[in-house]
């Protein structure tokens, strides 16, 4: 795919590096040596049409495919400079430095502050008062801390579907990763919902390199700087947001975000 | 649109499974009250009639309890109607029920000097506390004489009352009774409905709280409600870490093979093995092997005489153990399954291994289906019998497995059951209409017994649910 329009960004700037990467399950191929590069801190899209590969692009950062049963990964990816796909890689460690959020809101069955501090107290935070102070960073963060700020010790699953996602969120920013990777995080929410989620993918993207899945295009336009469009495991296009939208290189870009398909 | 009609309307299923619903609750309730009206039946203080007969019978006259009538058919053809007596007085006048004709029954009446006495060996004694044909107000006056004696006598411990009782028969023959070997006495005929009612309530007391006598057709089950609860807790104990984790490394760690399948399969039909089997196995691995060797490892001096070596209380509850993990195994699996995918992936990808992800995020979710493991293993294991025979259940134990004698707990001492000492009452009792209602009391009281182990789980798992736990706290 050597003709595959792409950009590149310097070293410094890169946060993911992705080389000819293959995933297949079972013998089935879900990615074809898709080669990319993420920037750092800025917010980029990977859309497409359902199975066309951005949700397993999107698990292969974080080694969540591992957990598939007959998953086979061939090709490279490298979290600034190092080789995450390597044997020797504490998938733990890794999965520290790069968040995850999830389509469906699943936060644990337990109290809003123990669902933040979880991620705190793995690595050994214990000191309740570290604890209190990391929490309503995080819960902050997640511009969501006035609505639960009196409610804490509440269960997690009496929040609304939009506050869950949003605690999710502050759960995966509280360890502070260098990378969150967000999967669909607004499909599951109504509108106001949605719209809270895109604003905080904005302000996030200042202290985070973000790569957000979506099936909606204008979701992605409104919160992406650059977008990957992925048809039928291949890369189509690389580009800055606006370009893809607006002079679309490849022609099966151009026909998908018109709506021929998708 | 036409509403279905028929079958596929979808009423009769409804019908169908109400019905079975229905029948379902209606056997238990059956069951029940069965159970309490035969059994607890019993401990009502039953009306004592003097009972005379025609003279061609050549029956004396009898103080008894009427126990129940039945209908027999004779050789000669044609049907009689007899009534089955308590008569008491196994001592004096064995046998202490029979069955009388009612044609040759002259007459029947309630002397308020009747009374029953609860002795310490031979069963209850009946009669009456005054001659029958003395005059009125002498027999009056002699029976309240003799009453207000004995229940000084009562109010003593046994070992320091002297004296006897003088106990007459329907005939007139006097008797005397030590009082010593009275343990509780009553006038049926004489008492209120409130007296009735507590001596009923503190029989039935007695009957939970005492030690049985008379081979075990009089006296209480003490021993054998605590041995079965004792046992089926150690077993509880046993069983239900054994099956967590056992649980947790086919559904969690396994490689989900033909070989795991296999398991499973293997784990699912140990369920079916009848419990003798397991008896067997008890006896032959833990008692003899186990047992043994620990026997002669540690108790050697001992020797011949075993310690460990001989069923008991440790043994009877591992291998109730072994019969209930397959319940325990398949219970758990079943509510570690039911745990959403996205929970574990929601803690893998905070960088939780997969033993925290286990320890902080599945396990308190599992726990209710654990619960649901022990109430079934509960429900299982205290309602066996079988295996407990051959590992450790006895007739009569002289002492129970926890006393305040170091170590407390006595784990090689042999126990009571209740499951078997309901078989032992019906099948093996020297005296089977004394111990039928027994019988009954006791299969209520197992009943019962294993309803509320069952309720303090299901409680205790409703409590569970309810809340939402402190992973790491």
């Amino acid at each position: 795919m050597t003709d595959t329009p792409t950009l590149t960004f310097d070293p410094a700037d890169t946060c993911l590096k992705v080389e000819q990467l293959s995933v297949s399950y079972d013998g089935k191929a879900a990615l074809r040596e898709v080669s990319l590069t993420v920037p750092r801190h800025r917010v980029t899209a990977f859309i497409g049409p359902s199975g066309c590969g951005k949700s397993t692009l999107l698990r292969s950062f974080n080694r969540m495919n591992d957990l598939i049963r007959g998953v086979e990964v061939t090709g490279q990816i490298h979290l600034f400079g190092e080789d995450i796909l390597a044997p020797k890689v504490d998938v733990t460690v890794l999965r520290r430095r790069i968040g995850m959020v999830f389509q469906q809101p699943n936060p644990f069955p337990m109290s809003v502050f123990d669902n933040v501090a979880y991620g705190l107290r793995l690595q050994g935070l214990s000191d309740q008062r570290a604890l209190e102070r990391e929490v309503e960073w995080a819960l902050r963060s997640a511009a969501l801390w006035d609505e639960v700020k009196d409610r804490l010790e509440a269960s997690a699953l009496t929040l609304s579907g939009g506050q869950q996602q949003r605690l999710v969120i502050a759960r995966a920013i509280a360890i502070r990763p260098e990378v969150l990777l967000l999967d669909e995080p607004a499909s599951a929410l109504d509108p106001i919902s949605t719209l809270k989620i895109e604003e905080l993918i904005g302000q996030l993207a200042e202290a985070y390199s973000i790569i957000v899945v979506t099936h909606n295009m204008q979701q992605a336009a409104r919160v992406s700087d650059y977008t990957a469009f992925l048809y039928l495991g291949e890369l189509v296009e690389f580009s800055a947001t606006d370009d893809l939208f607006t002079r679309p290189q490849a022609r099966q870009t151009e026909d998908y975000i018109t709506g021929r398909y998708g | 649109m036409k509403t279905p009609s028929g079958w596929r309307s979808g009423d009769g299923a409804l019908w169908l499974s109400t019905g079975a619903v229905t029948l379902t609750l209606l056997l238990t309730v059956t069951l029940l009250v069965l159970l309490g009206r035969v059994g607890f039946g019993h401990f009502w203080p039953e009306p004592l009639g003097t009972f005379t007969f025609h003279p061609g019978t050549a029956q004396a006259p009898l103080v008894a309890a009427q126990r129940e009538q039945g209908a027999f058919t004779l050789a000669e053809g044609g049907m009689e109607t007899r009534t089955l007596l308590r008569t008491g007085n196994r001592d004096t006048a064995a046998p202490d029920f029979r069955w009388i004709a009612d044609a040759s029954l002259r007459s029947a009446h309630f002397d308020p000097a009747a009374i029953e006495l609860e002795r310490r060996s031979w069963g209850p004694a009946l009669g009456l506390l005054a001659p029958p044909k003395a005059p009125a107000a002498d027999r009056a006056a002699l029976a309240a004489r003799q009453w207000a004696r004995l229940e000084e006598a009562l109010a003593l411990p046994s070992q320091v009352r002297t004296g006897s009782l003088t106990l007459y028969s329907a005939d007139g023959s006097a008797r005397p009774l030590p009082l010593a070997e009275v343990v509780r006495a009553w006038r049926p005929n004489a008492m209120t409905f409130a007296e009735k009612l507590s001596l009923y309530f503190s029989r039935i007391g007695a009957f939970i709280s005492e030690p049985p006598r008379e081979a075990n057709t009089e006296g209480g089950i003490f021993p054998a409600l605590f041995g079965t609860v004792l046992m089926v807790m150690l077993m509880t104990v046993v069983v239900t870490p054994i099956g967590v984790v056992a649980a947790l490394y086919l559904h969690e760690y396994a490689p989900q093979g033909p070989l795991t399948q296999m398991l499973r399969i293997a784990v699912n039909n140990l369920a079916g093995v009848p419990s003798i089997v397991y008896g067997v196995f008890g006896l032959g691995f833990f008692v003899y092997l186990v047992g043994g060797s620990l026997d002669r490892a540690f108790f050697a001096d001992t020797l011949p005489a075993p310690t460990f070596g001989t069923p008991g209380l440790l043994w009877a509850s591992l291998t109730l153990a072994l019969l209930t993990l397959p319940v325990m195994i398949v219970a758990t699996e079943e509510g570690l399954s039911r745990i959403p995918r996205q929970l574990r992936e929601a803690s893998l990808a905070l960088g939780a291994t997969r033993f925290e992800t286990l320890r902080y995020v599945i396990l308190p979710q599992a726990l209710p289906a654990v619960l649901t493991g022990v109430i079934l293993a509960v429900a299982r294991g205290a309602g066996e019998v079988a295996p407990l025979m051959l590992v450790g259940v006895v007739k009569l134990a002289p002492e129970l497995p926890l006393d305040g004698t170091f170590p407390f707990l006595h784990l090689d001492r042999q126990f009571m059951h209740l499951g078997f000492h309901i078989y032992d009452l019906a099948f093996q009792s020297p005296n089977v209409e004394a111990a039928r209602p027994l019988v009954y009391a006791s299969a209520l009281l197992l009943v019962l017994m294993i309803v509320l182990l069952n309720l303090g789980a299901v409680l205790l798992r409703a409590y569970l649910r309810g809340r939402h736990r402190d992973p790491l706290g």
